[in-house]
């Protein structure tokens, strides 16, 4: 298995997507806190976690990496950006909730109160 | 860190943060020589001769967000325990290589853990970054280098969702030598 073959095949299926979307259908950046905090606090997972979610649903979602953001004791934290740039931050995610945040948030637009930033720290 | 390859995905984040471009990670792992032995080299700003000398200490960081760092002085402690050794050494503008090995079947030595996962969020952090990557242990050579991959993909950038979990996946397999 895994042959260059198969990678050539994902490359075509990728153009072919990338050429029905156009840029203005990007709604949302997603960021996740990978600096030694959050690597041992399971952001690589979350990651991970994210990145099969958005190619299991096709969405046009970009998923970026940050570094410490000072707040360790609340890794792995994940921000979701929309397109006017208004920021939501989750913490304490874990792959579970990666894939809720991806479902509720990215595909249906509702922010889950209950994992913000919000409900730990003012 | 439970598993090898989040301590190696902790410290080529340093290489990142250092501007490299390029970046060779290589490792070695044989239950005949009973090592393990991780090596990463990295083209980027590298460090002054004073601040090469602090980056083992937890006290000691260049970010502002905290007061400690801990990536390399874990890393250090970790080789220690497990009667290995630990080097780093840097050039000003011409990169950091850091060395750390393991005895490899001591008690406190963790798995290598997941290769493949620790390659998406490196291949992933920066695309403009050229990774080679070779794995070795007492049965086969795996080679993984994402400027092959990027002339294969060709404007497809290597970050998309599907790419990825095919590069995680061909680590994975690559590895365990399951790549025909």
């Amino acid at each position: 298995m895994k042959s260059i073959e198969d990678l050539k095949r994902i490359r075509e299926e990728a153009k072919a997507k990338m050429s029905m979307r156009i840029e203005s259908d990007y709604k949302y950046r997603v960021v996740v806190g990978m600096a030694t905090c959050g690597i041992a606090a399971g952001a690589r997972p979350v990651l991970n976690t994210l990145v099969e979610e958005v190619a299991k649903h096709k969405l046009p979602v970009s998923i970026l990496q940050t570094g410490c953001i000072g707040m360790c004791t609340l890794e792995p934290m994940v921000e979701v950006y929309d397109k006017d740039n208004n920021k939501t931050t989750y913490c304490l995610v874990d792959s579970n909730k990666a894939k809720e945040i991806v479902v509720k948030h990215l595909i249906e637009g509702q922010v889950i109160e209950e994992y913000t930033v919000g409900q730990y720290k003012k | 860190m439970e598993e090898l390859a989040l301590n190696i995905l902790d410290i080529i984040y340093n290489s990142i943060k250092a501007k490299a471009t390029f970046i060779r990670l290589y490792i070695l792992d044989s239950i005949k020589d009973n090592i393990i032995r991780i090596r990463i080299e990295d083209n980027g700003v590298g460090m002054r001769k004073d601040i090469l000398k602090k980056v083992t200490d937890p006290f000691f960081t260049t970010r502002k967000t905290r007061k400690v760092g801990l990536g390399t002085s874990l890393l250090k402690q970790m080789c220690e325990d497990t009667e290995g050794e630990f080097k780093i050494s840097s050039k000003e503008n011409e990169g950091t290589v850091v060395e750390a090995s393991f005895r490899k079947d001591h008690l406190d030595t963790p798995p290598m853990g997941d290769l493949g996962d620790t390659m998406v969020c490196l291949v992933s952090a920066d695309i403009s970054i050229d990774y080679e990557f070779t794995y070795q242990d007492d049965e086969h050579i795996f080679e993984f280098k994402t400027k092959e991959f990027k002339e294969i993909l060709e404007d497809v950038p290597i970050n998309n969702a599907d790419i990825l979990l095919y590069i995680r996946d061909y680590i994975r397999k690559g590895v365990k030598n399951e790549i025909d």
